[in-house]
């Protein structure tokens, strides 16, 4: 990356808070200017993140297109550094910007459907990505948490106004779950910047601090179950299936596709790079709640009639994957933990959208309800298909890429644990391959001859979305070769 | 140059007083011209818009002070914190005047005694902050606690008023009656009631009269915890804020709980500063008490001016912690806060006037589809909200993490543990009237209406301020490290 990507990265995330801003300005029944606005913004975000992910040089610094400007300091507590605007990726963060560009695509399109209210959710759903896309690039601690929260907030009334059956319930569990979370991160980060006593939040310069051995052991696990309550880390998970059951399609495409990952990346970022002690100490209880929340996810999942709440429990077990991935502490592990943040984000906004397209005509979702749908809808039926085999671990799709890097990271540090994934795998199998048959095969219900074949926006967003599927499944390596890199140069602690 | 009985050299540059000055001269001609207002034929802006000129004159006359450091015959302290504490309190009655004037006109009775007294109590405020001598303090205090005993007994109609002017004045004078007790034990031990004088006989050892000091210190916090409405001296003030007219609530929860902190900043780091050990523990129970308390009571409440009275005393929560707390990082830090809650709370209680006058209910049911009648009084209503809750872009976040942080690096980790858990227990109640305003539909009326000009003009300042401090705080945290540092000197 050269220097001047650093304007890039800041674009990444201007974009969609201007977007936002502009969006406040538009009278709310120019519906079609909206549309246009939100369109060209959505591409705009798509082919920066693009830019920015091929732009990054896997041989070059740790961090690149890094550039600093000035925001508070030499006043109060604050040193000569103080709080900056600092932006800069490396190879995890480049991946995760590119998720969040390839997801807020479809994400746009589908919202387009929405009647009532379209502009204020359009702001508040930019105002949330912009949330997102300055998490990953943002390399201030004060910075990155006051974009943390700001991804978080919007959703409280993204569900509740927006969303569908239990909405206040899901959407006051999920809010004060999270910022219970919050403060424990709260917490970690104060103690880290007194502790540093640099004066400045600066995260690069905070990596270059030795910090006590006891002060890590006390601090990285306010740090791993803070962030791990958003990446719905067992026993924490339990807003998650609620919320995205409740959220409107677009939110939970970018909740689950996005923010979890937003979970995992603050526990890579303030926890392991922070206090890579700490991290070692604690990475044994990591893969025990991993693994946990993978076969509880699972097994919770076989058992669920509402196809989002199922969604949503294969997401909880997806997500211990991860934290099984990283508390492997070897670089396969590590890289199939990133690599699944990125391929369970694609694959579950597509399980989102498609259910999402559905809900909207026939206003249920429950499996048992449903069957032979494949011959009413079958482009449908299809795209379904494909995002359900990129979860069970098909290969030549994203997510066999993303497990087996896993397994075999968990073979190497704990056996037992490397085969109880491949059980869950297993599980995953039984409860899609239960709906596949349930409710696209057999005999056509006539209780749904009305619906129809989903519409071109939805189609054209579940092409995306699928393509990046097979795309990461039959050509992993630009994927691979940033993030391994990133891990085997950068992460201490980690070994080959 | 003069000199007093015991020799002393005495300043008595008057110009230094300029902004008192003009203020309380303004408050008489507001009393004249209500008495004369037939003979004079005013019209209805006559008496707001003199106070706003009054105002306006005394905030010309504090900038000449900036920057200076002079004291007026050793009562009084002219330097950057008294500055900044002027600029604050005389904004403060001027927003709320051009918020709130068509209220005061329609629900408050005595309208030319209203905005005299409102005048005299934001001197007796701005003396608060400057003065330096235990009996020039005693003495602001009660100049601004009289003139609020009466505002609260103002409004029109309403049997609450009286009963909260009864309480406030009967828990007001026990409270005065103490503070004035714990000083006359802290003049007994010190020898003097100039600060600085009794800074310096407190830092000689003073093993002999440990007792009388402890004594006298558990008085003072009784009496200023009164004032400042901490945990457990706080029930008055869900009373007095529900009783009171509108503008008054507002004016209690900012200037009133300002001025008690520019109070508190200057003894605690002044002349109490080498007894801290007596008192450090004492104002750290307290900051515990008022969050826990403040912010529990306050999930049940139905009346928005009681939730907001108890969301305020969790915020004296959050600031007392930076007295416990206190050093040059944790007081910046705490002007700083102080400045944006302010500001936050101000653009509430102006949204609820503006609200008020419209429907005349106070009921958090009220707000009920309050976003499609008026999206944009909700969009402030929300903001204000959500910048107490501490939620980010708004000035809440930024002023709380600041402050927090200061807290933290002066070793008092555990109170902040305890300040975050109490502030997200606040995000629950003050969702609440958010989802009113939002999830649900109007009850009645449900016509879109729009805000009286000078109601837009309050509101869209303060909900600038909001996103302004929340977004790009750095003057403000300049400004506020400028004034903490002659306490520091």
């Amino acid at each position: 990356m050269v220097e001047n990507d650093a304007f890039a990265l800041l674009a990444v995330f201007l974009i969609p808070l201007g977007t936002a801003v502009l969006l406040m300005l538009v009278p709310s029944r120019e519906r079609s200017l909206i549309i246009a606005l939100t369109a060209a913004s959505s591409l705009a975000m798509f082919a920066v993140s693009l830019y920015v992910f091929l732009q990054y040089d896997f041989n070059g610094d740790q961090f690149q297109g890094v550039k600093a400007w000035n925001y508070m300091s030499d006043m109060g507590l604050l040193g000569d550094e103080g709080i900056q605007l600092k932006v800069g990726i490396d190879g995890i963060a480049a991946a995760m910007v590119l998720l969040t560009g390839i997801v807020i695509v479809p994400g746009t399109w589908v919202s387009w459907k929405i009647q009532d209210r379209m502009k204020d959710f359009f702001i508040l759903l930019y105002i949330l990505t912009a949330g997102v896309f300055g998490t990953f690039v943002m390399l201030d601690m004060f910075v990155w948490f006051l974009l943390y929260e700001t991804a978080l907030l919007p959703m409280y009334l993204l569900i509740a106004v927006w969303g569908s059956t239990r909405k206040e319930y899901g959407a006051m569990k999920l809010m004060m779950m999270l910022l219970a979370g919050s403060i424990l991160i709260f917490t970690a980060i104060f103690a880290i910047y007194a502790e540093a006593g640099l004066g400045s939040f600066d995260m690069v310069d905070l990596y270059a601090v030795d910090f006590d051995e006891d002060f890590q052991k006390l601090y990285f696990p306010l740090i791993a179950v803070g962030c791990g309550i958003l990446a719905a880390m067992f026993p924490f998970h339990s807003w998650s299936p609620d919320g995205h059951a409740s959220a409107p399609t677009a939110v939970s495409m970018l909740h689950a596709g996005v923010l979890m990952k937003l979970g995992a990346f603050g526990i890579i970022r303030l926890g392991f790079q922070m206090m890579p002690e700490g991290g070692a100490f604690w990475a044994p209880a990591l893969i025990v709640l991993g693994i946990t929340a993978a076969l509880y996810g699972a097994v919770s999942a076989l058992r669920q009639d509402d196809m989002k709440l199922m969604t949503g429990f294969s997401s909880v077990s997806h997500m211990g994957y991860v934290m099984v991935g990283l508390g492997t502490m070897n670089v396969i592990g590590w890289t199939g933990a990133v690599l699944q943040m990125f391929a369970h984000g694609i694959m579950t906004a597509l399980f989102f959208l498609l259910i999402g397209a559905m809900y909207d005509q026939a206003h249920n979702r429950d499996i048992p309800n449903f069957s032979g749908m494949a011959k009413q809808m079958p482009i449908w039926t299809v795209f379904f298909v494909i995002a359900g085999l990129a979860s069970l671990g098909l290969p030549g799709m994203s997510g066999f890429v993303a497990e087996v890097h896993i397994f075999i990271g968990a073979f190497r540090a704990y056996p037992v644990v490397g085969g109880l994934a491949v059980l869950t795998a297993a599980i995953t199998a039984t409860y899609l391959l239960r709906m596949f048959s349930q409710a696209f095969f057999g005999e056509f219900n006539p209780r749904w001859s009305e619906l129809k074949e989903i519409t071109y926006a939805e189609r054209a967003g579940a092409t995306v979305l699928a393509g990046t599927i097979l795309f990461l499944g039959l050509w992993p390596s630009p994927w691979v070769d940033r993030i391994a890199t990133t891990i085997e140069t950068t992460i201490p602690g980690v070994t080959l | 140059m003069t000199t007093d009985l015991l020799g002393n050299e005495l300043n008595l540059q008057y110009e230094l007083l300029g902004p008192e000055i003009a203020v309380a001269v303004t408050a008489m001609l507001v009393l004249f011209a209500d008495a004369f207002r037939r003979e004079l034929n005013l019209g209805r802006f006559a008496l707001p818009a003199l106070s706003v000129a009054g105002l306006a004159v005394a905030l010309v006359l504090s900038a000449l002070w900036i920057d200076e450091n002079k004291d007026f015959a050793r009562l009084v302290q002219i330097d950057n914190f008294t500055t900044f504490f002027r600029f604050l309190f005389l904004a403060v009655t001027l927003i709320v005047i051009v918020g709130s004037h068509e209220y005061i006109e329609k629900h408050v009775s005595h309208v030319g005694e209203f905005y005299s007294l409102l005048l005299f109590s934001t001197v007796g405020a701005m003396l608060m902050a400057s003065a330096r001598d235990l009996l020039t303090a005693y003495l602001a205090i009660e100049v601004m606690s009289f003139s609020l005993y009466i505002l609260v007994s103002l409004t029109k109609n309403d049997s609450r008023s009286g009963e909260a002017s009864l309480k406030y004045v009967l828990l007001g004078g026990v409270a005065s009656a103490m503070l004035l007790y714990g000083l006359s034990f802290l003049y007994g031990v010190g020898g003097s009631t100039q600060y600085s004088e009794i800074a310096a006989a407190l830092s000689e050892n003073t093993s002999d009269v440990e007792l009388p000091l402890l004594l006298g210190l558990a008085l003072i916090v009784a009496g200023l915890g009164f004032k400042a409405s901490a945990v457990p001296f706080h029930m008055w003030t869900p009373d007095a804020y529900e009783g009171a007219p509108i503008p008054i609530t507002a004016y209690l929860s900012a200037t009133s709980k300002a001025a008690t902190f520019a109070l508190l900043l200057r003894w605690f780091s002044g002349p109490l500063l080498p007894a801290i050990d007596d008192w450090q523990w004492m104002i750290s129970a307290l900051a515990v008490a008022t969050m826990v308390v403040g912010n529990l009571v306050a999930l049940q409440q139905t009346n928005i001016k009681r939730l907001l009275a108890y969301s305020s005393i969790g915020q004296v929560g959050f600031m007392l912690m930076a007295i416990t707390a206190i050093s040059d990082t944790t007081g910046s830090a705490l002007l700083l806060h102080l400045s944006g809650y302010v500001i936050t709370n101000l653009a509430l209680f102006m949204a609820i006037v503006a609200f008020y006058n419209r429907t005349g209910t106070e009921e958090i049911s009220g707000f009920r589809g309050l976003a499609q009648t008026n999206p944009y009084l909700a969009l402030v209503m929300t903001a204000g909200l959500f910048s107490l809750a501490g939620m980010p872009l708004l000035a809440g976040f930024l002023t709380k993490f600041i402050l927090f942080q200061s807290v933290v690096s002066e070793g008092y980790t555990w109170l902040v543990v305890i300040a975050l858990i109490a502030s997200t227990v606040s995000l629950y109640y003050y969702l609440q009237v958010i989802r009113h305003m939002y999830l649900y539909q109007p009850e009645g009326d449900a016509t879109r209406w729009r805000l009286t000009p000078t109601g837009y003009l309050a509101t869209g300042v303060l909900l600038i301020g909001v996103v302004w401090v929340g977004i790009y705080a750095t003057p403000f945290y300049t400004v506020a490290d400028r004034a903490i540092a002659p306490l520091f000197a």
